[in-house]
Formats: C-alpha cells, sequence, structure tokens
C-alpha cells in the first residue's frame, strides 16, 4: 500500500484505510459512483423487504394488470407500480431489484471464485518458477488470446442453462486474468525477505503460498476484482440476452430486457428500458469507483 | 395496384435516404425463418414447404381451411378403399415449357424416398402408399397398404417435380445440393426461381408458362427475419411489404395504424398441457406421495382454473381463441359438446381439490419450452399463476426445445406445455398423436407425453382409421374426442390465429397452414 | 523462430482437439437434437431412422472418432439441419461477419486514434477528461444493450435505419459485399457502429497511453526544438512511432471481434457466422458448432501468430508493454 501520489493530503496520524478513504472521496466523480453503488445495491440485497412485489410468487400476478404504464395505480393489490409492469403483470420495480440481485449474486460468486483459482495458479506459477511456471503461464496465455464470450458461449452451450452454470461459465472465463496479475505480484513478492525467511523455516509451499505470499498480493487483485465485478454483470447480461444464460423464469437484468424488448415497438418502452438503465447505471458505477480505486493503489497505472 | 405502389412509394421516400427505386410489381415478404434447403423433398419444415410452393404444386392443394382441392389432379376417386385414382390436368406446363405428365408425378413420388440425410424425410407422407402407377399420360393411381382415408390430405405435401429437368447421376436425380444452387428447380407452380442466398434473400418471378391465373407479381423476394421485433420494424419503415407473425404485443397498434392492415387465418394450433398420467411418484410433484394427476377431479380442477380469456387477450394480444377442444369446430370430428371453451371457476377447483383429497393443494413443475411455440413461456407462467391461485403450487421450467423434447420423450414433466397443428383439417391425427395409447411400433401416441390411456379412445380411434366415408369417420372421431376430454385426459387451452401484417392496400388470405404464398397477396382495388 | 511457429501450431491442435472433444461430448449430452428437426408427425422408427443417418445412434466416442477421422481429411460432417457441408456453411456466411468486422474496426481507428492522440497531448484538458470517461463507458456497456439503444433511437424513434438484416449485396468475385449498395450501407451502420464503440474506447486507451509515453522522447523534444511545425510533429514522428502498439492492439482486436460479432449479430440479425453458431447452438446442430469453434481456434492462433512475429520483427523488446495495456 505505499503510495505516493503528490496530491496526497499529508496527515500525521492516519490509518492507512483512512488514507486510502480521504485519497478516494477527494475524486468526486467516483465518490458520486460510490454513492450511486450503495444506492443501487443495498435495496436490491434488501429486495424480499423493500420491494412493493414479489416477482417470482406467481399466484400473486394479475394477468389483467399486464403492460401497464408507470404511475399506475393496482386494482388488486393497491400498489403503485412506479415503473410499469411487464407482459405478466409484474411490478417492473420490483422485478429489476429481484433481477440486479441475481446479477449481483453471478458477478460476485463467479469473480470471487476466479479470483481464487487465478491467484492460487498465479502464486503456485510465480512460487515454483521454472517449468510449473512456463506451463501454467502457457495455459493462461492461451485462454486469454480466446475471446472470453466465445468460450463462455461454449461452455454454456455444453452445459446448459441455469444460474449456478453462467457461474461456472463466468469464472472459466475470468480466472487468467486474475492468474496472470498474481503471478506479476508474486514474483516481485517471491523475493522479499520474508518468503525467504518462510522457506528457511522450511515451512510447507502450501503454507507459504497462502498465508504469507497471498495477503501481499491482494491489493492488484481486489482493484481487478472490482472492476471484473462490471465486466461479469455485463456478461451475464449478455449471455441471458443471447438466451443461454440464466432461465427465463429467474430473469436477470440482461433477460429483462431481452423479454421486454418485443413490447418496445409498440410503445411500452418501459418494460426493458427502465432494467437496461439499471444495467447500465450499476455498471458505469462500479467502473468509476474500480477506475479509481485503480488509480490510489497502483501508481504505476496513476501516470 | 398503382395505389399501392404509390402509397409505399411516397412513404418509402419519406423514410429511407438514397433508397433504390421499387419496381411496378415487385413484392418484399418478411418470413420469420429461413429455409433449410430449396430441394422440396429434403426436409418437413413449413418455410420449406412455403418456399417450395411458389415454384411447385401438388396433385392435391389444401385451401385456406385445410380442406385438399383439386391441384395438379383434377379430380380423384377410391376405385376400392385401398386404390386412389388421380385425373391429372392436361394444359399444364413446366415452367421450363416441358409438359406436365404422369412420368412426372412417378418421378416425383419415387424421389421422396431417395432423398439422403434428410433430418425429417417426407415418407412421413407416402409411407402408407405401396405403390404409384401410371395408367397412361394422364391418370395415376397410388395403392395404399391399407385402408386409408387420409391419402389426399397427405399428399398435399408432396410436390410434383419435373423428371426431365431434376434428373441426374444421383438416385435421387438432382441432389438437395444441386436443387439448393438453382438446378433443376423446374416446377409447375406460378413463380420460377431467381436466387437464393442462404440467410438472405430468396427471390422468384412470375412463371409465364403458368397454367391458372397469373400472379399479379414481377417478382417476389423472401426474406428471412428471424427477430419479430426487427421484422415488426421493417414494416413500419416500409422495406417489406408483408410480415409473418406479427409480435402480439403489437397488434392492437398496428390495427389502429392506418398503413397497415392485418389478414387472419382460421384457427389451427391447438396449445395444451399435457398431465402426466402414469401411476408413479410424478416427478415434478411433491407434497404428495402419490400421483394426484390420476384422479379426475384434480385433472378437471386444473382444467378449469385456467382463465383462458385472459391468456388469449393479455398474452396473446387477441390471436388466439380460447379452446375447449384439442380441434376447432370446423374440423372434421370436432366434439360440438366441447366447442365453447369452458368458464374460468375457481371455487369450484378448489372444491374438486379438496374432494380428492387435496384441500391444500400440492407443488407442479410445469414443463415449457423456450421459443417454440408463439410466446410458449409466457403461457406458460400465467398457467402457474392460475393454478398457484386454487393451491397448487406451480413453478415453470422452460428449457431449449432440444432440451425440452428430451425430457418430455424421458417423461420427466408432470405436467408441459405442448402444441400440435394439424395439415390434414380432420381430427384423426391430432387424437393419434395426442391421446392414443403410446405404441411405439404401431407410431400411435407419438406426442403423448403424458401416456393418457384409455382403451375405449383406442377402439374408436382405430375404428375410424379405416373408415373410409368421411361422415361416418367424422362422427367416430367426434365420439373418440369428447371421451377424452369429458374425462379431462388434457388439457387444450387456445388455438393459433395465425396473423400477417401488411402494407395498406395488400390483402392476403390467411391460410390454416400459415404458408404465406405469394399467389394469394393482391393488391385491393 | 520455426520453432517458435511450429510450438505454436502444435498448441493450436492441442486447443482444437481438447475444445472439439468438450463441445462434442457436451452437446451429445445435453439433448436430442432431432427432436427438433423431425417433423412431430414423425413415429419413433422414423426418429430412430434420422438417429441413424446422423450416427447419434452410435457410441459418443465411436462418433468422435469417426468424426476426427473425417475431420483430417477436411471433412467436418454435414449440417442435421441442412444437409449441407458444415464447413461450407460457415465459409458461406463468413464474407458477412467480416465485412461487419472491417467496417467496425475501421471506424473503431478513424476515431479512436485522433481523439486517443487529443487525449495523450493534452491530459488536463476538459475534453480529454470527458473523451475518457465515454471511453469507460463504451468499453464497460453490452454490446447488446447499446445495440438495442441504437435501434430503439434509430430505427423505432426516428425510423431512419433498418434495424436488421443486411440489405442489398453486389457479388463480387463469388463473394457478397453490402459496402457496394446505399441499401447495404444503411443495413451496416448500426451492427458495424455497435461493435465499433467497444474497440475504439479500447482504441483511444491504447493511443493515449503510447502517446504520452512517446511525448518525453528525446526525438519529439529535439523536432521541436528544431523548430518542425507542431503539426508536423504530430502528424509524423508521433503518429510513426505510436503505430505499432496501435496496429497490434488493432490486429489482435480484430480477432476479438469476429468472435464478438455473435452478439451483433444476434441483435440485428445480420446473416453471417455469429448468428449461424448461435442459431446452431440452440438446435444443438453439432456439426456446424464444431466446425465454426475449429475454424475460429485456428484463425485466432494464426492472427496472434502473425501479429507476434511481426512485432518481434519490429520490435523484440516491446511485446510486453502492449499486453499490459
Amino acid at each position: 500500500m505505499s503510495i505516493a501520489s503528490p496530491q496526497a493530503p499529508v496527515v500525521a496520524v492516519e490509518t492507512p484505510f483512512q488514507r486510502l478513504r480521504s485519497q478516494f472521496l477527494e475524486n468526486r466523480l467516483a465518490t458520486f459512483g460510490l454513492i450511486l453503488l450503495a444506492l443501487i445495491i443495498v435495496p436490491s440485497v434488501l429486495a424480499p423487504w423493500v420491494a412493493p412485489q414479489n416477482p417470482f410468487d406467481i399466484g400473486k400476478l394479475d394477468i389483467f394488470e399486464s403492460q401497464l404504464p408507470p404511475g399506475s395505480v393496482s386494482e388488486s393489490l393497491g400498489i403503485t407500480y412506479w415503473l410499469g409492469t411487464d407482459g405478466q403483470g409484474r411490478d417492473v420495480l420490483s422485478a429489476i431489484l429481484y433481477g440486479m440481485r441475481t446479477s449481483l449474486v453471478v458477478a460476485f460468486v463467479s469473480v470471487t471464485g476466479a479470483l481464487l483459482i487465478g491467484a492460487t495458479v498465479g502464486l503456485t506459477a510465480a512460487y515454483f518458477g521454472g517449468k510449473v511456471d512456463a506451463l501454467l503461464m502457457r495455459i493462461v496465455d492461451l485462454q486469454l488470446s480466446f475471446p472470453a464470450i466465445l468460450l463462455a458461449l461454449i461452455m454454456l452451450s455444453v452445459l446448459g442453462q441455469g444460474i449456478d452454470k453462467v457461474i461456472i461459465a463466468l469464472i472459466a472465463v475470468q480466472w487468467a486474468y486474475f492468474a496472470r496479475t498474481a503471478r506479476g505480484t508474486a514474483l516481485v513478492e517471491r523475493n522479499r525477505e520474508y518468503v525467504q525467511a518462510a522457506r528457511c523455516l522450511a515451512l510447507s509451499p502450501l503454507r507459504i503460498i497462502f498465508r504469507h505470499m497471498l495477503p501481499n498480493c491482494m491489493p492488484p487483485l481486489i482493484v481487478i476484482a472490482t472492476i471484473d465485478l462490471a465486466h461479469a454483470i455485463a456478461a451475464e447480461a449478455t449471455l441471458s440476452y443471447l438466451g443461454i444464460g440464466v432461465p427465463v423464469t429467474q430473469p436477470s437484468l440482461g433477460m429483462l430486457i431481452a423479454n421486454g424488448f418485443e413490447f418496445m415497438l409498440s410503445g411500452q418502452y418501459w418494460i426493458s428500458f427502465c432494467p437496461g438503465i439499471a444495467l447500465a447505471l450499476i455498471i458505469v458505477a462500479i467502473n468509476l469507483v474500480g477506475d479509481h480505486l485503480r488509480d490510489i493503489l497502483n501508481p504505476r497505472s496513476a501516470q | 395496384m398503382r395505389l399501392f405502389t404509390g402509397k409505399l412509394a411516397t412513404s418509402v421516400a419519406a423514410l429511407m435516404i438514397g433508397a433504390m427505386p421499387l419496381h411496378a410489381a415487385d413484392l418484399m415478404i418478411g418470413i420469420k425463418s429461413e429455409p433449410s434447403s430449396l430441394d422440396p423433398q429434403f426436409h418437413v419444415l413449413a418455410t420449406n414447404m412455403q418456399v417450395a410452393f411458389t415454384m411447385f404444386e401438388p396433385l392435391v392443394m389444401m385451401d385456406a381451411f385445410a380442406s385438399p382441392q383439386p391441384a395438379l389432379a383434377e379430380s380423384w376417386e377410391n376405385v376400392s378403399p385401398t386404390e386412389w385414382v388421380f385425373n391429372l390436368r392436361k394444359d399444364v406446363t413446366f415452367s421450363d415449357g416441358s409438359p406436365f405428365t404422369a412420368e412426372d408425378v412417378l418421378f416425383s413420388f419415387d424421389r421422396v424416398a431417395k432423398v439422403p440425410n434428410s433430418p425429417s424425410a417426407y415418407t412421413l407422407f407416402t409411407r402408407q402408399i405401396e405403390s404409384v402407377e401410371a395408367i397412361d399420360d394422364h391418370t395415376v393411381k397410388m395403392t395404399t397398404f391399407q385402408p386409408y382415408p387420409l391419402l389426399a390430405a397427405d399428399i398435399t405435401s408432396v410436390v410434383i417435380m419435373s423428371h426431365l429437368a431434376a434428373a441426374g447421376d444421383a438416385p435421387e436425380g438432382k441432389t438437395t445440393t444441386e436443387l439448393n444452387r438453382g438446378e433443376g428447380l423446374i416446377g409447375t407452380g406460378p413463380f420460377k426461381f431467381v436466387s437464393w442466398q442462404k440467410g438472405a434473400d430468396f427471390v422468384v418471378e412470375r412463371n409465364p408458362n403458368y397454367w391458372g391465373d397469373a400472379p399479379e407479381w414481377d417478382k417476389v423476394t423472401m426474406r428471412p427475419m428471424t427477430n419479430a421485433a426487427a421484422r415488426a420494424a421493417a414494416l413500419l419503415s416500409g422495406d417489406i411489404a408483408v410480415m409473418e407473425d406479427p409480435p402480439t404485443a403489437n397488434l392492437s397498434d398496428f390495427e389502429n395504424n392506418p398503413d397497415l392492415t392485418i389478414a387472419k387465418a382460421p384457427a389451427g394450433r391447438v396449445v395444451y398441457i399435457a398431465l402426466d398420467q402414469q401411476d408413479r411418484e410424478s416427478p415434478g410433484i411433491s407434497g404428495t406421495d402419490t400421483n394426484p394427476l390420476m384422479d379426475a377431479r384434480v385433472r378437471e380442477a386444473l382444467f378449469i382454473s385456467i382463465d383462458r380469456h385472459g391468456i388469449v387477450d393479455r398474452v396473446m394480444g387477441g390471436l388466439a381463441e380460447p379452446a375447449g377442444d384439442l380441434v376447432p369446430a370446423h374440423f372434421l370430428g370436432s366434439s360440438p359438446d366441447h366447442a365453447t371453451a369452458p368458464t374460468v371457476d375457481v371455487e369450484r377447483a378448489k372444491a374438486l381439490l379438496a374432494e380428492a383429497g387435496y384441500p391444500g393443494g400440492f407443488s407442479i413443475v410445469l414443463g415449457s419450452p423456450n421459443g417454440r411455440y408463439v410466446n410458449d413461456v409466457r403461457i406458460a407462467q400465467t398457467i402457474a399463476s392460475m393454478w398457484s391461485r386454487i393451491g397448487v403450487t406451480t413453478e415453470v421450467e422452460a428449457s431449449a426445445p432440444p432440451v425440452f423434447f428430451q425430457n418430455r420423450d424421458e417423461m420427466k414433466y408432470s405436467a408441459y406445455l405442448g402444441a400440435w397443428g394439424n395439415g390434414s383439417g380432420e381430427n384423426l391425427t391430432t387424437l393419434n398423436a395426442l391421446v392414443n395409447t403410446y405404441d411405439r411400433e404401431q407410431g400411435k401416441g407419438t406426442a403423448n407425453g403424458g401416456r393418457y390411456s384409455n382403451p375405449e379412445v383406442d377402439a374408436l380411434l382405430a375404428e375410424a382409421a379405416s373408415t373410409m366415408d368421411d361422415a361416418a369417420r367424422g362422427a367416430i372421431l367426434s365420439k373418440a374426442d369428447a371421451v377424452v376430454l369429458d374425462d379431462f385426459g388434457i388439457i387444450p387451452v387456445h388455438y393459433e390465429v395465425p396473423v400477417w401484417a401488411l402494407r395498406n392496400g395488400l390483402t392476403m388470405e390467411g391460410r390454416a397452414d400459415q404458408y404465406t404464398l405469394p399467389q394469394y397477396i393482391v393488391s385491393a382495388e | 523462430m520455426l520453432v517458435f511457429i511450429i510450438n505454436r501450431l502444435i498448441q493450436a491442435a492441442g486447443a482444437v482437439v481438447v475444445m472439439s472433444m468438450l463441445v462434442f461430448i457436451g452437446l451429445y449430452l445435453i439433448g436430442d437434437p432431432t427432436a427438433m428437426l423431425v417433423s412431430p408427425e414423425a413415429n419413433d422408427l422414423e426418429r430412430a431412422a434420422v438417429r441413424q443417418a446422423f450416427g447419434l445412434d452410435q457410441p459418443i466416442w465411436m462418433q468422435y472418432l469417426t468424426f476426427v477421422g473425417n475431420a483430417v481429411r477436411g471433412d467436418f460432417g454435414r449440417s442435421f439441419l441442412t444437409g449441407q457441408p458444415a464447413m461450407q456453411l460457415i465459409l458461406e456466411r463468413m464474407p458477412a461477419t467480416i465485412e461487419m468486422v472491417v467496417v467496425a474496426i475501421g471506424f473503431a481507428v478513424l476515431v479512436g486514434v485522433p481523439l486517443g492522440m487529443l487525449a495523450g497531448l493534452r491530459p488536463k484538458a476538459a475534453s480529454t477528461k470527458a473523451v475518457m470517461t465515454v471511453s469507460i463507458l463504451g468499453f464497460s456497456l453490452p454490446t447488446f444493450w447499446i445495440g438495442l439503444m441504437l435501434i430503439m433511437f434509430f430505427s423505432v424513434y426516428l425510423g431512419l435505419l433498418p434495424a436488421s438484416g443486411r440489405g442489398s449485396t453486389v457479388n463480387v468475385a463469388g463473394v457478397s459485399l453490402s459496402v457496394l449498395t446505399p441499401d447495404g450501407w444503411r443495413h451496416l451502420i448500426l451492427p458495424a457502429l455497435t461493435l465499433g464503440l467497444a474497440k475504439a474506447a479500447l482504441i483511444i486507451r491504447v493511443t493515449r497511453a503510447a502517446t504520452r509515453e512517446v511525448l518525453p522522447m528525446d526525438y519529439i523534444k529535439f523536432a521541436r526544438a528544431k523548430g518542425v511545425r507542431p503539426r508536423r510533429v504530430v502528424g509524423v514522428h508521433l503518429l510513426r512511432n505510436i503505430l505499432i502498439p496501435i496496429v497490434t492492439v488493432t490486429g489482435l482486436e480484430f480477432g476479438q471481434a469476429v468472435a464478438f460479432a455473435v452478439v451483433t449479430e444476434t441483435v440485428f440479425a445480420w446473416p453471417g457466422m455469429g448468428k449461424l453458431l448461435i442459431d446452431s447452438i440452440i438446435i444443438l446442430d453439432r456439426p456446424v458448432v464444431v466446425a465454426y469453434l475449429v475454424l475460429m481456434v485456428f484463425f485466432l492462433i494464426m492472427l496472434n501468430l502473425v501479429v507476434d512475429i511481426l512485432y518481434m520483427a519490429i520490435d523484440p523488446t516491446a511485446r510486453e508493454k502492449v499486453r499490459d495495456q
């Protein structure tokens, strides 16, 4: 966490976290991103408690209240459909909150999985070096040269649909980025004294890698993971749009957009447009935060 | 015609930048899927048949109501229950000028079984035929293995190719690949082949040698546009003049749009729910050890809890008719007692469930294909919602069609949404496929995924299959149909109404078989 | 060098084998392709006959070995749906995809390089901040969403451009092109723009980074000191030196764009090979999916190889830098 940004305020007593926080909040755009992110994530996580309706409780849906424009009031439920209803009579706002939940779960789980696998591979390669390194990195290179979308497509076409399968596919396409970064960082760490010391103590490689090196390699990985969250959300939406992602009965944001698109031509724009805006907002928010985080944590790219 | 061209030209001029001039009588049709081949005997697929019927004709052609009418055969008769004699038209020439004779009929029927690599062979329509003989140049006799009343309906799908033009070295004459390139695509139809680019336009022009009324169009282009929203946009902007299957969501808008008109066909394909009726622990049902669907009262509860009008209005955009039967009333062998759809009755449904021993209901998984039938998943979700209201908590499991059909065939669903199109105009094929006891060898009950089985129904259907007299057969079929429906053996939901949207000034006769045939599209004058 | 090339080819072969095996077995397990193809009125015996004709009645390992045996002779099997050789089917669709990708990449370079240079030359300007923020959007918003928004605005709201299809084409030496007709261009603009935006964002970033790296170099300072006109410094001295990373990235991105065309083609119903892939995946037309994959893996590895060789020929040390962008 050595930071040498010239604009950094020099305050004598400050924990690294406080410093990070004050540096982060300096950038108005990033702060805006963080607030936006909170505004999206909190209600999504709390969807079962804050959403006006449970869109999956299909017994409560009324087909005669389908395709209502934003602001309509439900006759049977007495609630206001702030963003209208979709073709099933589902409250679009609730569908977005639950859909966002699905998107976020897929993104978090897949990024975490990719980070763990990637870090393990990267650290292993860096620690052992030599042939192990060459072999692992060759696989990583090969995978990186292969377009992510194609790999995900193929994984899903053979795995079938389902949230779990989308997560597996996304881990498969993302782990290599983490592996490459982890290796780069770990190559530096490997020669640090604490690793040398641990080796002299004849600690097991497993222990050295995970207990000693991993924590020190985390900052750049976390930066990548943040931005990767946006990629994962976008990728999941794309796959669902193509019809091979999450099942149509558990709509994520991408699925909501795809399902609603047929209504767009007849003027019922809200069914597809509102989830689309939600998708764009979360991706932008994550990028604003991630981009700035990278500038702070990684002096090299701060330029 | 002038009116139409003028109108289209102005709207096109207004909307397009640097658009190409439209020819006086060109017609552009946006079709929903592309043909897999131009070989009219390669793959039984609606789009392939539709494309074939522009260039080729069968001996007997279905009219808009799926009733067989004379085409290349001007008349036919049963000389015995297994022998059919077809009298061919004498004034017909192929588009290359060569005369049409019995030899072309023999060649075409012989070719059907010889086309290799077919994903779905046309032998489907010739499997009952033992032999085809020429009595003279313009008379053909067909013999079936056993009495088979549906022969005339079956051969409406077998078009006649020129035995001269389609001759070749391969056993089947011109191969599918050659025909796809346009070689040997010589028929007697109103249009002749111009070009085909896979994934893109199929183009035909007027056949100057056509024996019937000349079609209005000099040139017709069929452009596959699989995305319904995109097709609608193209119609609105004037890129195409006719579109198949406008999205149901757009229909009311289209009806109010002064630039567009709507054409509808008679109601056809039935959308239904099949229920698992095997004495087993049904895979998608929880909350009970036995299969509750074995009880007719439970089936009735599910039957009457569906608000068919709600589905037709809100999901299908009015493009369907609520169904109480498996075929629409104008079909031979429909059941007059079930011509109107039952009204929804939630209270009675709950009472029936309680009476059957399920006062608290149970849970069930409803299988549905995703993207096989019009609005399939949305229909399934709506039904799930209606069932949930009577206490049968329903979860929809939607899968890509190949996965869905595999699951259905492996009987992994306790209930599933299906649809059945009937091209023969009578109930026999529908009942045979959907409710006859499953019999692999005899090809009965091929789509009976719920394994409904009733010996009475089977006996009636067997009797109907060998009854050559239409009225008598119709009566037997009505009876069999009524037995199934009174038993709630299957749940009809609605009949799809095929629909087209056209630029104003055009009219077309919508066909029950859903083929978009340019010879039947005319400008209103 | 030769060892390097051979090494890469072996890798390519390995990737092809692994991929094809995975897809082959996966598609076999997931569902029954004949269910969609065979008419619902066919009975089980007729269905079994079709399965037999496709070789689907054989054990899976046998099917794979047959496939490999034929594939080494250049025969990738016939599409279940059309009965045509799968590879031929793909190659027929290829020009449409390549055409769209070339236009998209062309657009990305024409927009991306000047904006990127501008951003590099004036790092503090407000315009730079705006460009860089927009480039984040271009880069992170999903392509399909951008496509849908473009359709909504240009096709539905303004009614200016068609929402789908390829328009009229002209046949040039057996290849149909739509860039030669006005109608073709009208159809091409939106899909190419959709695909090109993300690439433009990337090229902006690469160009900016390269510009900033080259600017402090002595020869630029020298040229400036010598009194060379600023326009010439930027247009000749600077541009020549940032060209290498730009060309490299563009080359690599070309391959990515061909793959990513899958999404754009689906949104715009563009009849290219990406659309063919999606359609084939959904109906489980295995020969087409496998053939596409083999072709794509081969194409990508070749593209990488060519880029690498060119790059090493120009500048053996700078490769890692570009990769890190």
